[in-house]
């Protein structure tokens, strides 16, 4: 249960506590309670799903997570500078990378939920289907707009690997060179997930998004759901602690409690009971996989 | 249009019920914006007189430094300090990486340039008035610009109130350090980036008004306090 | 302190601003107790010469201070005021000067009392009538106990009666034996008030004569020029 405060940083601290006691009488921030860090995703924030879950486990436990909510390739980075104590993701082939390089012990799965393609509810490019590459192939030949998160991100991950099922590289890069195999109005907003949605509602393009943001998504306009079910849209989420062999001031025990809680029956039964308007976000799935 | 009006209603409702998480945010954010000055201006205050009361080589090149300074893009800073403060860097086992503290650091830091300049500036024009005179009364330049900046108080209260203004408007730095997190760094400012881009624009409105009347007030307080003042003083000029 | 005891000597001294010579080779002695008047056009060197005298210009050519003489100070045609109160200000002048605490409140008081400024002592500084302002600027300088005080065109800026009362004030520090050096415009006040009048011209000094002789026979046919004709910016009363 150590404190990760050094004597310096308990003076920096002190210090700057006590000009807040000065300002407003406030308490200070409580830098004496049991807390961790954590580094996941905005689409998984955005979808109000910690503040269903966390206060389960601090009640659980007295840890209090601190989410900062970011994308997957960021999320990963943090944990690499080793800034989080426990990473919770959804790119599978990162996250082993991320443990194979020595960051942090090995990843167990968590939930699930799907990805879906969204796009004007008049459809103008005919992609309304159950197979995702299809889709992806009529977008190309059309002069649609698409909006991609280009952030690294889980869901840009799936976004690439989908484009790639269907023949073509990276979007991205293809329109930036004299060769274009897409007619496709490809944006790239480097953006989190709402951010993108909301582009895409407001200009009425077509994106890819996880099911939970969509569902929590408020802005919607003109946009509906337009491709689900393939299999290939199956996301999965997985929680990795940060290794203190590698970093001395991570949390391990305190993450490795965290990590231990959310694949049990109580937090699998947390994360089971979120719904948003009566519907299921995340799905549970810590035993298989 | 009708969206706008829509979003006010809710802001309006959201205020009346005492929203907690409204009022938990806006709290956060003028205490990390009050300390931010506070520091800010301890400092800069003191460089202010420092260097438009000392004489020294290298004098001219620390002006031009602390001028470009005032231009730094605050997601430089953000960055900069994140790096510092993150615990692969040097100063990470203070273990402050984000915790409010650090978002105070890094405001502290762009606001620091702001009142050390404006002072550094205003401390010059009044020695050119003033300075003389109180050499000759037996002042050593440092305490001249000292008392300078004491006779300027008014000028100085409205250095103060810019500087908290950026404070409290800070997004960029804020976000990188703090990392937003939900009870402990989320302030106004990037819970309206957060509001907004989840479409939750109510809130972010609302936020975005208690913003503008928080400075508003402050604004107005100085103004008031400073014309009470000009009527008993400068009379013979 | 006999008189007759040079307290204050400046010889062959030249100060140049960039170009322009202000002074060339004046030689100036000053005895105790006496009341030297500076006369001259604008731009004939007389502030300089008193800023070299006071020992705050650089300067080339020699200046000798005596042991009692090193108490000096200065007042200016527009005296500077902090934004303080008439007592804070007297307060502040007597720090500045290095009079211990102790004696400081007894000081302030009397230097209210001898400029009949005591019903003012809480009052703005800068709020003061320019008149009084010029007496403050004076018991000021006066609450230091300076052998010398040197004066800057003092009544330059003031009305006919502020300036009969600083004339008045004046005259009671030469009565108690204070050395005073003051340049002026009017031929008027240095006939009144001076012992000594030295007439300055483009930066040498082309008169140094007891005010009856100065004003009894005219030595130099410039000077009577001066004195009565093509000199209408000078006041005679």
């Amino acid at each position: 249960m150590g404190n990760a405060l050094s004597e310096t940083g308990r003076r920096v601290h002190a210090f700057v506590l006590a000009c807040f006691a000065t300002t407003l009488a406030t308490g200070p921030a409580a830098a004496q309670d049991k807390f961790i860090v954590m580094a996941s995703t905005t689409s998984t924030e955005q979808t109000g799903l910690f503040s269903h879950l966390l206060p389960a486990f601090k009640k659980a436990s007295g840890i209090d997570v601190r989410v900062v909510a970011l994308g997957t390739g960021q999320a990963l980075d943090t944990g690499r500078r080793g800034d989080a104590d426990v990473l919770l993701v959804h790119d599978k082939a990162a996250e082993e990378k991320f443990v194979s390089e020595g960051f942090g012990l090995p990843r167990r799965a968590v939930m699930y939920n799907d990805f879906v393609l969204v796009g004007p509810a008049a459809d103008p490019a005919g992609a309304k289907s159950t197979d995702i590459v299809a889709a992806l192939v009529k977008l190309a030949s059309s002069n649609a707009a698409f909006v991609s998160r280009a952030d690294k991100s889980g869901t840009h991950a799936a976004e690439l690997r989908y484009w790639k099922a269907a023949g073509f590289g990276d979007p991205a890069l293809k329109i930036a060179g004299k060769e274009r195999t897409i007619r496709l109005d490809y944006r790239a907003c480097g953006c989190g997930m709402g951010a993108a949605i909301n582009i895409a509602s407001s200009t009425d393009a077509y994106t890819l998004t996880d099911r939970g943001s969509w569902l929590s998504f408020k802005n919607r306009g003109d946009l509906k759901v337009l491709v689900q079910g393939d299999k290939r849209l199956f996301n999965q989420y997985g929680v990795i602690v940060v290794d203190a062999a590698r970093f001395p001031h991570a949390k391990t025990e305190l993450a490795k409690a965290f990590s231990d809680w959310v694949v049990s029956a109580d937090g699998q039964a947390a994360i089971a009971a979120y719904k948003i308007s009566g519907e299921q976000l995340f799905y549970p799935n810590a035993a298989k996989n | 249009m009708s969206a706008f009006v829509e979003s006010f209603r809710t802001a309006a409702a959201l205020v009346l019920d005492g929203y907690p998480v409204l009022w938990r945010t806006v709290r956060l954010s003028l205490t990390v914006s009050l300390t931010v000055c506070l520091i800010a201006a301890g400092f800069g205050l003191a460089v202010g007189v420092w260097l438009a009361g000392a004489r020294f080589p290298g004098r001219r090149a620390l002006l031009l430094i602390l001028n470009t300074l005032l231009a730094l893009p605050s997601v430089v800073v953000g960055l900069v300090v994140y790096l510092l403060l993150s615990r692969s860097g040097p100063l990470g086992s203070m273990g402050i990486l984000f915790t409010p503290s650090a978002m105070v650091i890094a405001q502290a830091i762009l606001v620091l340039a702001v009142i050390a300049a404006l002072s550094r500036q205003l401390i010059a024009d009044s020695l050119r008035d003033g300075g003389d005179q109180l050499r000759s009364m037996g002042g050593r330049p440092l305490v001249c610009a000292a008392l300078m900046l004491l006779h300027e108080r008014w000028a100085v209260a409205t250095i103060l109130l810019p500087a908290f203004g950026r404070a409290v408007s800070e997004v960029g730095a804020v976000m990188i350090v703090g990392g937003n997190i939900d009870g402990v760094t989320r302030v106004i400012t990037t819970t309206i980036a957060l509001e907004t881009s989840k479409g939750d624009l109510p809130l972010a409105l609302v936020l975005g008004i208690v913003l503008l009347v928080v400075v508003g007030l402050i604004n107005g307080a100085i103004g008031v306090a400073h014309r009470a003042q000009g009527k008993a003083m400068d009379f013979a000029r | 302190m006999t008189s007759g005891t040079p307290m204050l000597r400046v010889d062959g001294i030249c100060v140049r601003y960039g170009d322009v010579a202000a002074l060339r080779d004046v030689s100036l002695s000053i005895e105790c107790g006496e009341v030297v008047a500076l006369i001259g056009a604008n731009g004939s060197g007389k502030t300089t010469l008193l800023q070299a005298l006071h020992g705050v210009v650089v300067h080339t050519g020699t200046r000798t201070v005596a042991p009692s003489a090193k108490a000096q100070s200065m007042v200016f045609q527009r005296p500077f005021m902090l934004r303080l109160s008439v007592w804070h200000n007297l307060q502040l002048a007597l720090w500045l000067a290095g009079i211990p605490a102790a004696t400081r409140a007894s000081r302030a008081t009397e230097a209210l009392q001898r400029a009949g400024l005591s019903e003012l002592r809480y009052r703005q500084a800068r709020a003061l009538s320019s008149g009084q302002q010029q007496r403050l600027a004076l018991v000021r300088a006066w609450a230091t106990r300076p052998a010398v005080l040197f004066l800057d065109e003092p009544t330059a800026s003031l009305d006919p009666s502020a300036k009969k009362e600083v004339e008045a004030l004046l005259a009671s520090f030469a009565a108690d034996g204070m050395t005073l050096e003051m340049s002026t415009h009017n031929l008027g006040q240095a006939k009144r008030l001076a012992t000594r009048v030295v007439y300055l011209d483009r930066g040498t000094i082309r008169a140094d004569l007891p005010t009856d002789r100065f004003f009894g026979e005219h030595v130099d046919g410039d000077i009577e020029l001066f004195l009565k004709g093509g000199l209408t910016t000078w006041e005679m009363h």
